[in-house]
C-alpha cells in the first residue's frame, strides 16, 4: 500500500502528513505532561509543608543534564540542516552526537536515581518524591523512545537517503520535533522540581 | 526542496545563536535559585525564564515561527484545553478553602 503525502505536501494542509501527525501527537503529550504538572501544583499548594528541591536534589548534576539535553537539541536540528544542504556525512556526525547526548542524559539520571535509592528515597517515601520520580521517570521514558528512533535513523533507517531523500529529510524533521519537545519539557521540569 | 543552501546557512547561524541564549538562560536560572528569593518571586522568575527558553526552542528549533496555519490552530486548540485543565483543577483548591468544615 502506498502511504500518501510522505514527501509532497497535502493540498488541504500545505504539510506532509507526518508533520501534522507529529504535532497532533505532541498536542496529546502537552495534555499528558500538563495533567501531571497540574497535579504537582495541586499537591504542593495543598501540602502543609513541601521541601525545596534544592535541599534534596542534586542541582549540579541536573544542570549538567540540562546543558547536555539542550546541546542534543542543537545537534538534532543541525542534522536536519545538514541533510537540507545535501551533506550526509555531517548528518551522520550530528545525529550520532544527538544519540550520545541522549545516552549521557540517561546515565546521569541513572546516577541521580541510584543516589536517591541509596539514601532510602523512593516514590512511596512522600508526595515530593512521588512527584519527582513520576515526572522525571516519564520524561526519561520519552528520552529512551527518542534515542531508539534517532539511533534507527542514524543506522539502518538512513538507507532511505539513497532511495527517497526528501522523505528521509522529512522523517528527520519529525524525529527532531519530538526530540525538541522532550527538551522543552525538561526546560520546565528542571526549575520546577530542582530549583523551587 | 523549498529552501536554498543560503537560507539553511542563515538558519544554522540562528540555531547557534539560540543555543548560546539557551545556555546563558540556564546559567541565569540556576544562579537566581541560589539567591533564595521568596516563593512567589522565585516561581515567577523561574517560569518566566523557562517560558523564554521554551519559546526559543519551539520558535526556532521546531520552526514554529514559520509554520502553516493548521499547526497554529492545533496548538491554539491544545492551549485552550490545557488552560481549562489548570483552571478547573485550581478552582478545586478555592472550593476547599471556602468550605473548610465540609468533609
Amino acid at each position: 500500500m502506498q502511504i500518501p503525502y510522505t514527501s509532497e505536501h497535502h493540498p488541504e494542509t500545505g504539510l506532509y502528513n507526518a508533520k501534522l501527525g507529529i504535532w497532533l501527537f505532541l498536542a496529546s503529550e502537552v495534555m499528558l505532561f500538563g495533567a501531571l504538572f497540574t497535579s504537582y501544583i495541586l499537591l504542593r499548594m495543598g501540602a502543609p509543608t513541601w521541601p525545596h528541591g534544592w535541599e534534596i536534589l542534586n542541582i549540579p548534576l541536573a544542570t549538567v543534564n540540562t546543558v547536555v539535553l539542550i546541546a542534543s537539541s542543537v545537534t538534532m536540528v543541525m542534522s536536519w540542516a545538514s541533510l537540507m544542504m545535501n551533506d550526509f556525512k555531517k548528518y551522520k556526525m550530528y545525529m550520532g552526537i544527538t544519540v550520545v547526548c541522549g545516552l549521557i542524559f540517561l546515565v546521569i539520571k541513572g546516577f541521580e536515581y541510584a543516589a536517591k535509592f541509596e539514601h532510602g528515597y523512593f516514590p512511596s517515601t512522600n508526595n515530593f518524591f512521588a512527584t519527582y520520580f513520576t515526572l522525571t521517570g516519564l520524561h526519561g521514558l520519552h528520552v529512551i523512545g527518542g534515542i531508539i528512533v534517532n539511533a534507527y535513523f542514524w543506522g539502518p533507517g538512513s538507507k532511505m537517503w539513497k532511495t527517497e531523500p526528501q522523505r528521509f529529510v522529512n522523517r528527520i524533521e519529525v524525529a527532531g520535533l519530538y526530540w525538541h519537545f522532550v527538551d522543552l519539557v525538561w526546560i520546565f521540569l528542571f526549575p520546577s522540581l530542582y530549583l523551587l | 526542496m523549498e529552501h536554498s543552501h543560503a537560507e539553511i546557512k542563515k538558519h544554522v547561524r540562528k540555531y547557534i545563536f539560540v543555543f548560546v541564549a539557551l545556555m546563558a538562560l540556564t546559567v541565569v536560572t540556576v544562579a537566581v535559585s541560589y539567591l533564595h528569593l521568596t516563593m512567589t518571586t522565585a516561581v515567577i522568575v523561574a517560569l518566566f525564564i523557562a517560558s523564554i527558553k521554551g519559546a526559543l526552542v519551539a520558535g526556532y528549533f521546531m520552526h514554529l515561527i514559520s509554520e502553516k496555519k493548521v499547526i497554529y490552530l492545533t496548538l491554539a486548540f491544545t492551549l485552550f484545553f490545557f488552560i481549562g485543565m489548570i483552571v478547573l483543577t485550581m478552582s478545586s483548591i478555592s472550593d476547599q478553602v471556602m468550605m473548610p468544615h465540609v468533609s
